[in-house]
Order: structure tokens, then C-alpha cells, then sequence
């Protein structure tokens, strides 16, 4: 369904005059399948955002493309409707003039079918994610984390898409709530079958959810493994990585 | 709106904002409003103090001073208001393509205003008066030619700041036309960032272009202004120091005003002020003592 081939990035370093560029993906290619759930992992600096953006058209490739059923990605009508996200810092998630029910509204309005009233779709949402339709009226700084990351994954599926990029969309919940939003996922994922690009750095939140793994590393694939192989890693890297969460 | 109704519990702000509209509205209703023809001149009446027929009195040529006040918001207020708005609509617009689509475009607009600003503001007037002729529309001219490079600069930060976030992000994953995103989620949240840069270098142009007119430069004889009336009054400013009160008092009250409504305007347009009702009580608790603090201030 998503298929990423030979993409590379770079940017300009600053300076006007400077021509030097660093790389920040080199050659990166796999695919993606309905229904799947593909965690991205790496360290910090390691291009895995940067490759979440692309993805999410947010940015172009240098070379290589992405393509969603055979269409780029970079048509925005390609991606509306089919493609969603939901990103890590929740104070910055939801437009602060926006009432949640506006933002859940956001992506439906975009989609011109969405004309008719949405009302009880976002009850529906809502309840989906756990929030009482209470919610509706009131604004993201009354949201605690969890709550506003529940409202970004109510906004994210408001249109079924086909694959939601979830860049680090745990990483800044603590602990319990992290395991309450993942069961979540995997309760959405079961009920809606859609893709999920799981992009974080940690590893057994990865193997929590992901059925297959990819190791990043410096911009380019490190390794991919099914996450019941997980143990069986090939590359130096992936062990030591493997290592260190285990002594955590 | 909720803006609204927060203004009525802060004094200050609904002092500053009824002066300001008061004078505005005097200033546009003025052949109504005024007592008598500002230019109609009684040289029995020179120099005379307070009457009732005339309740500020009689200038150099003896015009009635308050009418001449009331005449004088028109250059002094509403045309600089003018000339704010043109500067900050073209500023804005920069601004918000400079800081949205970035990289070329926006390199290019930064050096241009990098040019504008690199003027000295005062000079660059001179010169454009100097070049054009001295008149009100010339000052003007060169207050739009030189104000909006710093609005773009300033707007253009604010948008960068906010171009970043993630909902902006969100907008463009799904597929959302650039311009409504600006419009959507850009001009709202930068809109406070406008509001008060604005409201503030309103202030200062009031006092630039009375500055100019008080030095002969701005709006001629016999119209009048404030700061050329302050220009007029200044031959008698020891033997009758009153003639200065009025002009000078006029552009203070004002200036004051605006900058104590813009100094509202950054705490209202604040959305984190913006409470639901599921709150109200959090809401009252958290506002009050921060109006007393402003009262105090």
C-alpha cells in the first residue's frame, strides 16, 4: 500500500555561501502493507522523523518517491482522507483557539464529501478513544497529556485513513498513560484495520505494538525484523540496542 | 465575544479603549461636533482665555481653540490610523508569505525589508519630503514606505515561531490548502503578536507626525493639527503658556491611551484567557489578581 523507494534528503548546513549539505537519509526503501504496523526505530539525530515527515508529504524526498496505492504522496489530494498522523508534543498538538470538537472537525471538513453535520461521529470519536462527549466544548489547555493525545488519535481516524504516521506520539506521556494509549492503538487497529508507522525510540514500546521493526540508524535501514524474530537480530547495532533496553 | 467581557472588568482597558473611540468618532463627525469654523479668524478675540461661546479659548489669530482640537483629530489620529493599517496590511501579507513557504521567497523579502530598515527612519522621511513637498499625504507616503518592513519582520517571526507546531503539521499531512492553513491557524494565533505591535507603533506615529508638523514639515496652514498647534502657541509660551495646555494634553491623553489598550490587548488576545465553562471558577480565580496587578502598574 505505501511504498518508500530509494528515498534520500539533505539540508542546506546555514550559511548562504556554504555548498556542503548534511544527509540526512541515505537510500531508504521498504513497504508498507494494509493494516500493518511498522515501528520505525532509532536514536535521536538518527532520520527517523525527518522520514515521518516525508512520509506525511509535510516535505519532499531529493530523490527517490513515495508512493501511496501507486499515486505520490506529494499530492495533497492523495493524502486527504487517506493519510493522518498524530506527533509527540501535545502542548502543540491542537490549535489553542480550537475547541476539540473544531479539531476533531478539521480533517472531515477537509474532505468535501464532510458537508453534512458531524455530530454524532465525534461523539462516536470521542467515545472511541475513551473521552466522555463532555469534551467537545472545551479547549486543549484543559486537556491533561493523555487526554490531549487521545483527542489527536480521535482526530487522526476521524477519516478512516488508510495509515497514520505516529511520530513518537508516546514518548512524552508518562509511563501508565503510555501503556493505556497503546492498548488503545492496538484496540483501534483491530476495529478500524488501518496501517500505523510507529515511529519512536523506544524499542519495547515498539515490540509492544509493531508487527514488524525497523532499525534506523545514521539515515539509512539498519535492519527490519518481524518483531517475534526480534531476538534473532543480525546486525551489531540492533544487538547492542537490544542489550541496552534489556539492562534498563 | 469573550474579549469584550473581559475588557468590562479591566478599568483601565475600558478607559483607554472609550477615549480612543471617543476621538475617533468626534474626529470623523467633526463638522458636527465642532462649536465653531476652525479657520474663521476674530482678530478682536486674539489671545482671549475661556468663554462660554468659546470654551478653550482663542489662538493667535483668534479661531476658536476647540474646534481647531476637534478638526485636528483628522490628521493627527484617523489619517496616521490610515496609514498604520496600509503599513501593517502589506506588512502583514509579506509576513505571512515570508514565514510560511520559507526558503527563496522568503530570503529575498528579508533582504528587501533588510534594505527598508538599514534607512534611518527620521532621515528617510526628510528626504522623501524633501523630494515630494512638504504636506500631510508626503509624511504619510513615507511613514507606509518605511513602517512596513518592520511589521514583515516582526509578523514573519511570529509565523515562523507558529509554523513549526504541530497542528500546523498536522494541516499539511491531510492535505490542507496553504492558504487556508495560514488562515486557519495562522492569523488567529498571530493575530495578538499584530494587535500589539500595531497598537503600539500607533502611538509612536501619532508622535512622529506631530513632531513633523510642529517642525512646518507635515499638514500647512491654516488646517489644522496638534502639533502644529503646539507650533503656533510656542511664540507665546511665557507670556501665555495656557495656548500649549490644550494640544499637548490632547496628544498625551491619547498616546497614553493607546499604549495602556495595547498593553491589554497582549494579556486579552491571549487564548490561554479563553476558558470554557466547564472552568468558570478556575477562570475568575486566575484573571483577578492579575487585573489588580495591571491597576497597580
Amino acid at each position: 500500500m505505501l511504498s518508500v523507494n530509494g528515498v534520500s534528503k539533505s539540508y542546506n548546513k546555514s550559511g548562504w555561501f556554504q555548498k556542503d549539505k548534511q544527509r540526512v537519509l541515505e537510500d531508504v526503501s521498504f513497504q508498507c502493507g494494509q493494516g500493518e504496523c511498522l515501528g520505525i526505530i532509532g536514536e535521536s539525530g538518527s532520520g527517523k522523523s525527518t522520514l515521518g515527515r516525508l512520509i506525511l508529504g509535510i516535505e519532499r524526498p531529493d530523490t527517490g518517491e513515495i508512493l501511496f496505492e501507486g499515486k505520490r504522496l506529494g499530492d495533497a489530494k492523495i493524502r486527504a482522507g487517506n493519510i493522518s498522523a498524530v506527533f509527540q508534543d501535545y502542548t502543540s498538538s491542537i490549535n489553542p483557539f480550537f475547541t476539540v470538537e473544531q479539531a476533531i472537525q478539521e480533517p472531515l471538513n477537509n474532505l468535501k464529501s464532510g458537508l453534512k453535520s458531524h455530530s454524532d461521529l465525534i461523539d462516536d470519536l470521542l467515545l472511541q478513544v475513551g473521552l466522555h462527549s463532555d469534551y467537545r466544548k472545551k479547549y486543549p489547555h484543559e486537556l491533561s497529556g493523555g487526554e490531549t493525545q487521545r483527542v489527536c488519535i480521535a482526530r487522526a481516524i476521524s477519516t478512516s485513513p488508510k495509515c497514520i504516521v505516529l511520530d513518537e506520539a508516546i514518548s512524552s506521556l508518562d509511563g501508565s498513560v503510555q501503556l493505556q494509549i497503546l492498548d488503545l492503538l492496538k484496540d483501534l487497529r483491530s476495529k478500524i484495520n488501518t496501517a500505523y508507522i510507529f515511529i519512536t525510540h523506544d524499542i519495547q514500546a515498539a515490540a509492544y505494538i509493531c508487527d514488524r521493526i525497523m532499525i534506523f540508524r545514521n539515515g539509512s535501514i539498519e535492519e527490519m525484523v518481524s518483531t517475534d524474530q526480534l531476538k534473532d537480530v543480525q546486525s551489531h547495532y540492533a544487538k547492542k540496542l537490544l542489550q541496552m533496553t534489556i539492562l534498563n | 465575544m469573550k474579549m469584550w467581557k473581559n475588557m468590562l472588568q479591566d478599568k483601565l482597558a475600558l478607559l483607554s479603549f472609550s477615549i480612543i473611540s471617543l476621538v475617533m468618532v468626534t474626529g470623523l463627525f467633526a463638522p458636527f461636533i465642532a462649536p465653531h469654523d476652525p479657520y474663521e479668524v476674530h482678530m478682536v478675540l486674539r489671545y482671549a482665555g475661556s468663554s462660554w461661546t468659546y470654551w478653550l479659548g482663542n489662538d493667535h489669530l483668534g479661531r476658536c481653540i476647540l474646534s481647531r482640537l476637534i478638526y485636528g483629530i483628522r490628521p493627527s489620529i484617523l489619517w496616521v490610523f490610515a496609514a498604520l493599517a496600509v503599513s501593517v496590511g502589506i506588512g502583514a501579507m509579506l509576513g505571512f508569505i515570508a514565514g510560511y513557504f520559507r526558503g527563496k521567497i522568503d530570503a529575498l523579502l528579508m533582504r528587501i525589508c533588510d534594505v527598508m530598515l538599514s534607512f534611518p527612519g527620521t532621515v528617510m522621511t526628510l528626504a522623501i519630503v524633501g523630494i515630494l513637498g512638504v504636506g500631510l499625504e508626503n509624511i504619510l507616503t513615507a511613514f507606509i514606505l518605511m513602517k512596513w518592513a518592520w511589521f514583515a519582520r516582526v509578523i514573519r517571526t511570529a509565523v515562523l515561531q507558529y509554523s513549526e507546531s504541530d497542528y500546523v503539521k498536522f494541516s499539511k499531512a491531510i492535505g490542507v490548502k496553504p492558504f487556508k492553513i495560514i488562515y486557519r491557524h495562522i492569523v488567529p494565533v498571530t493575530l495578538s503578536d499584530i494587535a500589539v505591535t500595531a497598537s503600539s507603533s500607533f502611538g509612536s506615529m501619532i508622535l512622529q507626525i506631530s513632531g513633523f508638523s510642529f517642525l512646518g514639515l507635515g499638514i500647512q496652514a491654516p488646517h489644522a493639527e496638534w502639533g502644529m498647534m503646539l507650533n503656533e502657541a510656542r511664540g507665546v509660551m511665557f507670556s501665555r503658556p495656557e495656548f500649549m495646555v490644550a494640544p499637548a494634553l490632547s496628544i498625551m491623553i491619547v498616546v497614553s491611551a493607546i499604549h495602556f489598550f495595547s498593553d491589554y490587548l497582549q494579556v486579552a488576545l491571549n487564548p490561554k484567557l479563553r476558558t470554557s465553562k466547564h472552568k468558570a471558577g478556575d477562570f475568575a480565580g486566575t484573571t483577578t489578581p492579575r487585573l489588580q496587578e495591571k491597576e497597580v502598574a
